[in-house]
């Protein structure tokens, strides 16, 4: 039984056989912006250059959006997710809907 | 005569005062924050030329793996990010640009440093790749709804697979070019 999940943005895995299919898996989340990292973007925002909270906040919250996809995954039975995309959107003022989508498959 | 003329002097200065303010915020601090941002995005490019040619050995190509003659050992999706803002004066800039129309040269090269500088992070992540394969790219603005209030900042997000050629595992190999 194998719990970990292979993740790809491709459309198979190299050198792995897909023996079965189990159509779309996704997960999102939505996130609003943080007070304190807030003031401290708005600060950078003056200045330019990299706002390293948001960077932050983004990666992490996707890293969120791709784990509630994989657990769907896994809860299906599959052991891989191939073709992934991920996609941004800006839902209400100040926040953003991250969301993650692939194809739930079983490899050999 | 004299003494008259001293307080004539103060208050013209203490009228100058919110002129003086508004001077400040509107002309020092932006052109302050050019200066800085200029400094910056010279040294930005500095570090991103230097890492570009220390990973130039691994490809980043936006196409599916199509070389079947290649083992591969293992493939994982890797992805990183930057948001980048632009400073004050650089958005005055592009402000007035906007009303003539033309190229705004300041969201050009912000946007340019923020996807090389994600490549270059994402590449970074996986040292040991050989190849990354299947680049997407992606852009979205975040904040910055309401007018003038809030933060304009532009996310960059860029993903793709980082493959291992299985017959690297017996010692690196030459990189393939193609």
């Amino acid at each position: 039984m194998i719990t970990d999940c292979i993740l790809t943005n491709l459309e198979s895995v190299p050198g792995r056989q897909t023996i079965e299919h189990y159509g779309l898996v996704s997960g999102s989340t939505v996130r609003a912006k943080h007070v304190g990292r807030d003031i401290a973007a708005g600060l950078k925002n003056i200045v330019g250059g990299e706002l390293k909270g948001y960077t932050e906040l983004l990666i992490e919250a996707r890293g969120e959006a791709v784990d509630r996809m994989k657990q769907q995954a896994l809860a299906m039975g599959a052991n891989a997710v191939v073709n992934i995309r991920f996609s941004t959107s800006s839902v209400t003022p100040g926040a953003s809907e991250l969301y993650a989508y692939g194809t739930a498959v079983k490899i050999a | 005569m004299i003494a008259s003329t001293e307080s004539g002097g103060l208050e013209a200065l203490l009228a100058l005062i919110p002129f003086l303010l508004f001077a400040f915020f509107a002309v020092v601090l932006p052109v302050i924050c050019g200066i800085i941002g200029t400094i910056t995005e010279k040294r930005h490019y500095e570090s991103i030329h230097a890492r570009e040619k220390a990973t130039a050995h691994v490809p980043v190509v936006p196409t599916p793996l199509s070389d079947d003659s290649v083992r591969i050992a293992s493939a994982h999706m890797v992805s990183a990010s930057m948001v980048v803002a632009p400073d004050s004066f650089r958005r005055f800039l592009a402000n007035v640009r906007n009303f003539f129309g033309g190229r705004l040269r300041s969201y050009e090269s912000l946007l340019d440093r923020a996807r090389r500088e994600a490549i270059l992070r994402m590449k970074e992540q996986v040292p040991g790749a050989n190849a990354i394969v299947n680049l997407r790219m992606e852009t979205s603005r975040i904040g910055g709804m309401q007018k003038k209030k809030g933060i304009i900042a532009i996310e960059v997000l860029v993903y793709g697979t980082a493959l291992t050629y299985a017959s690297a595992e017996a010692g690196p190999t030459p990189p393939p070019v193609s």
